[in-house]
């Protein structure tokens, strides 16, 4: 059985904890680092992690390296202050490597 | 270019590495096209799966924020963390043109009490039932996004790898064995004129030799 993990601010995942899935608090991308790299080490049970796209801008690199593996998928996910649009950007750059130029 | 030996048998190898080379590009080139297809369909499904769940996060995060604002936040924590529900996820994988997707099913447990409002109703607002009724409803979105992202990310990366393959084919395996071939088989050609030239040089001499064709004619002339 896997888990699904989120990393955010403290106020967006309070819900989400009520809902049953692991979160993990981070305020700063460099907390959301460490935590990535924790919850994706040895036991590497957790097959989702929403990662809240205020955290993400500082975390490109790290979420790059788990483009190509098939678990854990690095889902980002608006924040209580609203869609920044980077996740739409992930889109983009798959449709861009797939088809070599942007074409949405 | 320079390296290769310009014999009948090389030139059989490089015939038979030509076929399957233009075997395989056509079948990457299937392949990759199929999977073009595949990919476009998943990126306009998780278009449309991230604009939902960005609307329906938002709405509870807005519901949420009402219900914070209500109540006091010691409360609204006090009531949230103690939350008896688990999620657990299934992960099964689906062969898509021998890229492994991961198929997301999951299950929550049903503890006694264990529901999305782990709190006692008396102590809580209102609100705060429809932030967390919300919130559910957008997590089947949210995993259903989960899906299709990673496959569209693990769809894009074989594509990538595909055209690649494809175009290597091409552009440098395919021509590459091509002028080897033309090389080879231009050689042998020339060879066997030089040998054919060889041997008629050689008939002339012998039958010189055998007739005395030039004493005999500058005996009659």
């Amino acid at each position: 059985m896997y888990k699904i993990a989120v990393i955010g601010g403290r106020d967006t995942i309070m819900c989400f904890k009520a809902l049953g899935l692991d979160v993990f608090a981070a305020d700063k991308p460099e907390e959301a680092k460490k935590i990535l790299r924790e919850i994706t080490g040895a036991e590497n049970s957790y097959a989702i992690i929403y990662i809240s796209e205020n955290l993400a801008v500082g975390l490109k690199k790290e979420i790059e390296k788990y483009k190509d593996s098939p678990m854990p998928a690095i889902i980002l996910i608006p924040g209580r202050e609203g869609s920044l649009g980077i996740g739409k950007e992930a889109l983009q750059s798959a449709v861009e490597r797939a088809v070599g130029i942007d074409i949405l | 270019m320079a390296t290769i030996t310009p014999t009948r048998m090389v030139l059989n190898q490089m015939k038979g590495r030509l076929k399957t080379a233009v075997r395989g590009h056509k079948l990457l080139k299937d392949k990759r096209d199929e999977l073009m297809r595949q990919f476009m369909e998943v990126v306009q499904e998780n278009k449309r799966l991230r604009y939902k769940v960005e609307d329906g996060l938002s709405e509870a995060f807005a519901a949420q924020a009402v219900a914070s604002a209500v109540m006091s936040p010691d409360m609204l924590e006090q009531a949230l963390v103690y939350s008896k529900q688990r999620i657990e996820l299934d992960v099964k994988y689906k062969n898509v043109m021998s890229v492994n997707v991961p198929q997301y099913s999951f299950t929550t447990n049903e503890e006694e009490g264990a529901n999305i409002h782990p709190y006692s109703f008396a102590q809580t607002s209102g609100e705060l039932d429809d932030a967390m009724t919300a919130l559910q409803d957008v997590f089947s979105d949210m995993l259903e996004l989960a899906q299709i992202e990673k496959t569209m990310q693990l769809l894009a990366q074989e594509i990538e790898k595909t055209r690649r393959r494809v175009n290597a084919l091409e552009y440098v395996m395919i021509p590459e064995l091509q002028g080897n071939i033309k090389y080879i088989s231009m050689k042998l050609e020339e060879n066997e004129n030089s040998t054919k030239v060889r041997l008629m040089k050689v008939k002339e001499m012998v039958l010189e030799d055998a007739h005395h064709y030039k004493e005999k004619a500058a005996a009659n002339g």
